[in-house]
């Protein structure tokens, strides 16, 4: 309670110094609206059904190129980590796409797929995989042999050792990566929907590039407001309750 | 309600099985390769271990002990020689022999009744309740029931040894191959363990062989002692304790036996260190 407290405090600090750099009037109203009018965009989008709709459409996006992700990267990682050829073509392959910024797609996708939301699928499924396929491959290869043989000895063997041994033993590092995927899905959807336009679906970053079109400060803070909010709760709902399990069962946590 | 007796009574049956193993090593030949050259860490060792029998084997780290152990276990192949386990051909790992390691190689990702169960889970022709019955009585046995529910990094060392020895137990097989289990732990922890496993081992009636370098630990658990000595690995000497049990570390009949190995330990030091010159 103490903690929600002062979280709490420190999130009304910031938004009274936001308000009271709005009635200072030291920056043109345009570039810098007061918080009350960003909340009467966003008390406008959530009753017109803009805002409801244009995180439904991100979501979709982000969910299935993230998941797409997850399937073709998770194998991926076992074969790299399994077999050397694998290794030596995939494996380079992922690490330097891997360090290739995940916006950089976005011209490619465009050619190729032109203003669909293939490009945009495409776009957030890179993000995704090639971290997924790293964190898989160093968390396999970071098994201690004494599990592989422990296992061995009491009759586990191919596919049982990869499920029950293997994977569970890997899966701190897994999860690492599926979270970093996570992010990287969903930076670069972001500069997706922004430089794409496709009418099949506005998405939220969408409405950030015509919030900007229109000069509409108000529009442009708050969409940030609830990609921000979005990105919270993802971590808060999905990654955290894994991560402290981990912890809790590994016995890696401090606090 | 029609559950019970016949799942019950199955349990009680996998728990009656007590088969312990004869094995039979002829000359078992095993080389590496190190920075140095090739080094024999074993060299044609031949030895035969009777069915329920408590032998071990000691000598100075590097005297091929441990490989030993490990060829048994099916981990490792040897050079040549052949490793019978009743009889039959060791060509690779199996549950009939099961290895107990010196670090705890249980696993974080599952409690303790998990660890427990690993092995049982693949064995066949076992309902899962019967699996679950029988890891509880090892788990008794060892004397950890309460800390069933409790996740691996919250034990202490000397409870993730029992924890590991139940898990080797609990599928029941007939030869269990000990690698310095107890080398990391404390003397008091230790000399609980040594009480523990003598009468594991006479309710079980396993054959076990156990790798150590404390002389006294092997005066203290084996119906024979092996002497290993290093470069080439080889059986150099062989001593029968024939002491009542359960055996006290620090009786003194026991340190008048550990002398005698002791010093037998430091002649084949010595003959080794001729050997160098």
């Amino acid at each position: 309670m103490k903690r929600f407290l002062l979280a709490a405090g420190f999130f009304a600090v910031l938004l009274l110094l936001w308000d009271a750099a709005f009635r200072a009037k030291i920056w043109s109203p345009v570039l810098l609206p007061s918080p009350w009018q960003v909340a009467e965009y966003l008390k406008h989008a959530a009753t017109d059904g803009t805002l409801a709709e244009a995180t439904l459409i991100t979501m979709r996006r982000l969910l299935i190129g993230y998941f797409i992700g997850l399937i073709v990267g998770l194998p991926l990682g076992l074969l790299t980590a399994r077999w050397k050829l694998f290794r030596d073509t995939i494996g380079t392959m992922a690490l330097g796409l891997q360090t290739l910024p995940s916006v950089c797609w976005v011209p490619l996708a465009l050619l190729w797929f032109g203003q669909t939301e293939a490009a945009m699928l495409f776009v957030v499924v890179m993000g995704t995989l090639w971290s997924v396929v790293i964190a898989t491959e160093t968390g396999v290869r970071n098994v201690p042999p004494i599990y592989r043989r422990a296992a061995l000895t009491m009759g586990s063997k191919r596919l049982h050792m990869w499920f029950k041994v293997i994977l569970p033993a890997a899966l701190p590092f897994i999860v690492s990566g599926m979270k970093q995927g996570w992010a990287f899905a969903w930076r670069s959807l972001m500069a997706a929907e922004i430089f794409v336009t496709i009418l099949t679906g506005f998405g939220l970053g969408q409405l950030l590039h015509y919030g900007r079109e229109l000069s509409a400060m108000d529009q442009v803070i708050a969409i940030m407001l609830v990609i921000v909010v979005i990105g919270l709760l993802a971590d808060k709902i999905f990654f955290s309750p894994i991560e402290k399990f981990l912890h809790h069962r590994w016995g890696t946590s401090q606090a | 309600m029609h559950r019970g007796s016949r799942d019950r009574s199955s349990a009680a049956e996998e728990l009656k099985v007590i088969a312990p193993s004869k094995l039979a090593i002829e000359d078992v030949s095993k080389s590496f390769q190190s920075a140095s050259g090739t080094v024999l860490a074993l060299d044609r060792v031949s030895l035969n271990v009777a069915e329920g029998e408590f032998i071990c084997l000691v000598g100075a780290s590097g005297c091929g002990k441990t490989t030993l152990l490990n060829i048994i276990a099916g981990l490792e192949k040897p050079d040549s020689g052949t490793v019978l386990a009743d009889g039959k051909p060791v060509t690779g790992p199996g549950r009939e022999r099961l290895v107990m390691f010196q670090e705890p190689a249980l696993f974080p990702w599952l409690n303790v009744f998990g660890n427990v169960l690993f092995g049982l889970k693949l064995k066949p022709n076992l309902t899962n309740k019967d699996r679950r019955d029988v890891a509880k009585y090892y788990l008794e046995l060892v004397g950890l029931s309460r800390f069933e529910r409790a996740n691996i990094h919250e034990l202490s060392g000397g409870m993730k040894q029992r924890v590991s020895l139940a898990r080797a137990l609990a599928p029941n097989p007939r030869l269990l191959l000990m690698d310095e289990p107890f080398a990391a732990l404390d003397a008091l922890t230790r000399e609980q363990l040594y009480g523990d496993i003598q009468e594991i081992w006479k309710a079980r009636r396993k054959t076990i062989v156990f790798v150590t370098h404390n002389v006294r630990e092997a005066a203290c658990l084996g119906d024979r002692v092996l002497l290993f000595s290093p470069h080439p690995g080889r059986v150099q000497e062989e001593f029968t304790v024939e002491l009542p049990r359960p055996r006290d570390i620090n009786s003194v009949d026991l340190a008048a036996h550990a002398t005698r190995i002791t010093k037998a330990l430091k002649r084949a030091g010595q003959t080794e260190a001729v050997a160098r010159k």
